[in-house]
């Protein structure tokens, strides 16, 4: 890999609407401009935002537009499994998928019309074709004090695969979250790191 | 040193106005385009004036009148904003400004948060406007500087068409200087020029036409369109707005030796084309929305009487509805030179449950739909508005859609073209003072016989929870008189107003049954700030659960739809999760008493 090359990072990050998709992104936007790389990113906002499934494209040391091509994102970081599976198009063979498991029922659920596929299948099915690492990071949010925080659970989970030093991106969770929380979240943030770097 | 900071493409596009110096800004509320005011508003050191006007034709005639003072204006919209502020728009072209007048109308291609994907610049053609269509966040941010200077330089507005991924992309930014000082306004009595009588409008539509090929000159010049010839290449790309940088990412990562077009600007850079149309034997024009440089390209080949061939949209090697991307440009490549098309699925057996948007946990406007269906049931006919409610369309209460404050006329053509059913139509308060009171007034006055069910969440909720008339605050939060919707619609002749609180459901369904019962028009305001306001304003609820000892598992809680409520596993018996906001309305609809308050 050229120099180049090593900066460059397209994630994907999904999730429902709620869950903090647009706070994990900006750490690694606001991260990424300090460490002197470009950055370009797309977020879901408006209708479509509300309970619903969200994508957001990150693509780190990138000058072109925002949009991940399909089979082009070298990384996929979901909050919530079945939004794991939804934008897989997207993923690249044998790329990396970090998950949490804790699932949110949506309200087609919920009303009897369709069915939540079970997770562990959804685990089953994705180690077929990719790198996964998973684990519950509402659990490890509420541990670290603030179930709330499993954004930046998830954000600790990717830190290590960023072109980005740690330092930064802890400054810049710093800078992003509400002062009174600070502390939770940079627990919150060691705790996903850890995970992944375990597994 | 530079300054780079990573920001939403609105926010970049809300600093490339203070760059250029703004001191009028005026707007609607309307997804992808409402951060641009939010943005302005909250700023503390404001030097200009901004506002969020009832209606986007009401902010264009605004912004005017600032821009004939001789400052600069801007108005802002979502591209059917545009419809709505069309009649001053049109005439505009031909009076023209004194002061740079910029109209910020954000397109939407796949629709993601709209009712239609029309093309702004078919507008720009239409009004013969020029037209600035960014490439990226940071281009939008440059270009707003230079799109005053122009309006100035030819005295007349000019557009400026971000599109979803612009407005809400995000990207580091690349900041320039916010001018200090600013021109003081001063209104010169041109009559010919701003009275738009017969005889003044046609000598300025003879002007208007005349200016025609300057500004597209001057636009060819602009840094915002550039032409690459690669020698030897007969296959040339164009690429209009966003879809360039689409169409040049997938020609870098391919590595291909083809000539690039980039156009940024309309009027099209006739000059740049041509330029490209002699060297090559083909040319892929790749842009969203509609094919408006491919027609043009087509007219400039053929009154040059250049032999190429020119593919894009109309003849289906690029798709002309829906969001273009790089995989995109790559299936057009493939089309092109006949290349096999791979599948590109994951292949997955899994299936998935759809998660479409839903009204919120504790939504007031769930527990109207939920009352209003009861009295009015399955027969009635409910045509309804822009705004969150149109989410509701699973409570079967959604039943017409069309454009801002259509609702309560639609009804009413409903009931004069004969319909013997009743009609209940429901509009949001903002969507009301909006365009909804006209169509009230003509309802009351032509003797409908309709109930109207106005929203009332206290603040304009899809778009970002912005102030409108009832709020009593204006966008920079500021007091302000708060306009009583039942003094209002009692004023335009409304015999029958009633307000209610929709968390009540026996006292919303009484409401409701009298205004069924009433002969004419009659209102019935259904009051209960948003959720996520009225948290934000620090409403706190105590939340609810279910006694499992008493659930039956009816089911009739599940029913009504609160994403707060599930079944649990072994599917017996209902549950309530943290979303649950408090609102206690499944406690009333639980017939065996089993949904409780939880006692602090
Ligand atoms: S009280 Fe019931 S209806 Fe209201 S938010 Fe909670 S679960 Fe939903
Ligand atoms: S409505 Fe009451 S009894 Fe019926 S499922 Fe819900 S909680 Fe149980």
């Amino acid at each position: 890999m050229s120099p180049a090359e090593q900066n460059k990072l397209d994630l994907l990050i999904t999730g429902v609407g709620g869950q903090g998709a647009i706070l994990a992104s900006d750490i690694i936007g606001k991260a990424a401009v300090t460490a002197g790389l470009p950055i370009r990113a797309a977020e879901t906002h408006g209708m479509a935002q509300r309970g619903g499934s969200v994508v957001n494209h990150i693509r780190v040391g990138n000058d072109y537009g925002s949009m991940i091509p399909k089979k082009g994102a070298d990384l996929l970081l979901a909050l919530e499994p079945m939004e794991a599976v939804r934008y897989l198009d997207f993923l690249k063979d044998g790329g990396i998928v970090i998950m949490n498991t804790q699932p949110i029922i949506p309200v087609t659920v919920t009303s009897g019309l369709t069915k939540y596929p079970e997770v562990s299948d959804i685990l089953d099915f994705l180690s077929e074709k990719y790198i996964v690492k998973a684990f519950n990071a509402d659990d490890l949010a509420y541990e670290a004090g603030n179930r709330l925080a499993m954004n930046v659970v998830m954000v600790g989970a990717v830190s290590g695969y960023l072109p980005i030093p740690k330092e930064t991106l802890l400054e810049s969770v710093k800078a992003l979250v509400p002062q009174k929380t600070i502390e939770v979240n940079l627990r919150a943030f060691e705790a996903g790191r850890q995970k992944v770097e375990e597994s | 040193m530079t300054m780079r900071e990573y920001m939403l493409g609105n926010v970049a596009i809300a600093r490339g106005l203070l760059e250029g110096g703004v001191q009028v800004i005026a707007g609607y509320p309307g997804t992808p385009s409402s951060e641009i005011i939010d943005t302005l508003a909250a700023r503390k050191d404001r030097d200009y004036y901004v506002e969020w006007s009832v209606n986007e034709k009401v902010a264009m005639e605004v912004a005017v009148g600032a821009a004939w003072t001789g400052v600069r204006s801007v108005v802002t919209m979502k591209h059917v904003g545009l419809n709505v502020a069309a009649d001053p728009f049109m005439t505009l072209a031909y009076a023209g400004t004194k002061g740079g007048l910029i109209v910020i109308a954000a397109d939407d291609p796949s629709c993601h948060s709209s009712q239609n994907e029309q093309d702004t610049r078919r507008y720009a053609q239409f009004a013969l406007v020029p037209c600035f269509d960014p490439a990226t966040p940071q281009e939008a941010k440059d270009m707003l500087p230079y799109a005053f200077e122009f309006s100035e330089k030819f005295e007349v507005p000019v557009i400026f068409r971000p599109t979803t991924r612009i407005s809400h992309g995000k990207s580091d930014i690349e900041l320039g200087e916010i001018p200090v000082e600013k021109p003081a306004p001063s209104f010169e009595k041109l009559l010919d020029r701003w009275v738009m009588l017969p005889k003044n409008a046609r000598p300025r539509h003879t002007h208007l036409l005349s200016i025609q090929q300057s500004i597209e000159d001057a636009l060819a010049e602009s840094p915002w369109n550039s032409l690459e010839l690669k020698s030897d290449a007969k296959f040339g790309v164009i690429g209009a707005g966003i879809a360039s940088v689409y169409a040049k990412e997938a020609l870098v990562e391919l590595g291909l030796e083809v000539s690039y077009l980039k156009i940024g600007t309309y009027p099209v850079p006739r000059k740049l084309i041509l330029e490209l149309l002699e060297t090559v034997d083909t040319v892929l024009v790749f842009e969203e929305l509609e094919p408006i440089v491919e027609e043009q390209v087509k007219m400039i080949a053929q009154e040059a009487g250049i032999e190429v061939s020119v593919l894009g949209k109309t003849n289906g090697f690029v798709p002309r509805e829906g969001e273009l991307n790089v995989s995109a440009f790559l299936e057009t490549l493939k089309k092109t030179f006949d290349l096999e098309t791979e599948s590109e699925t994951s292949g997955t057996s899994l299936e998935l449950a759809p998660r479409p948007p839903a009204l919120c946990a504790g939504c007031s406007h769930r527990a109207t739909f939920y009352s209003m269906k009861k009295v009015f049931g399955k027969d009635a006919i409910y045509p309804s508005d822009i705004g969150c409610y149109t989410l509701g369309i699973q409570s079967g209460t959604v039943e017409t859609t069309l454009c801002m404050g259509s609702s309560i006329s639609v009804a009413s053509g409903l009931y004069h073209a004969g319909e013997k059913r009743p009609i209940c139509c429901s509009i949001g308060d903002s969507t009301f003072f909006h365009s909804g009171m006209n169509s009230l007034l003509n309802a009351i006055v032509n003797k409908a016989n309709i109930t109207v069910t106005i929203l009332d969440n206290r603040i304009t909720a899809m778009t970002g929870h912005q102030p409108n008339p009832g709020v009593g605050y204006t966008a920079t939060g500021e007091p302000t008189v708060q306009v009583s919707l039942e003094k209002l619609c009692k004023a335009m002749g409304a015999e029958f107003v009633s307000v209610v609180d929709p968390y009540k459901l026996e006292e919303t369904q009484e409401a409701f049954k009298a205004a069924k019962e009433f002969e004419g028009v009659s209102v019935v305001i259904s009051r209960q700030p948003c959720v996520i306001s009225g948290k934000r304003a620090g409403i706190r609820r105590a939340p609810y659960v279910v006694d499992p000892e008493k659930c039956e598992g009816c089911k009739q809680c599940v029913k009504f739809g609160c994403p707060a409520i599930e079944f649990n596993e072994n599917n017996e018996c209902a549950v309530i999760t943290a979303l649950c906001s408090g609102c206690g309305v499944c406690a009333q609809i639980c017939k065996f008493d089993a949904i409780q308050e939880v006692k602090r």
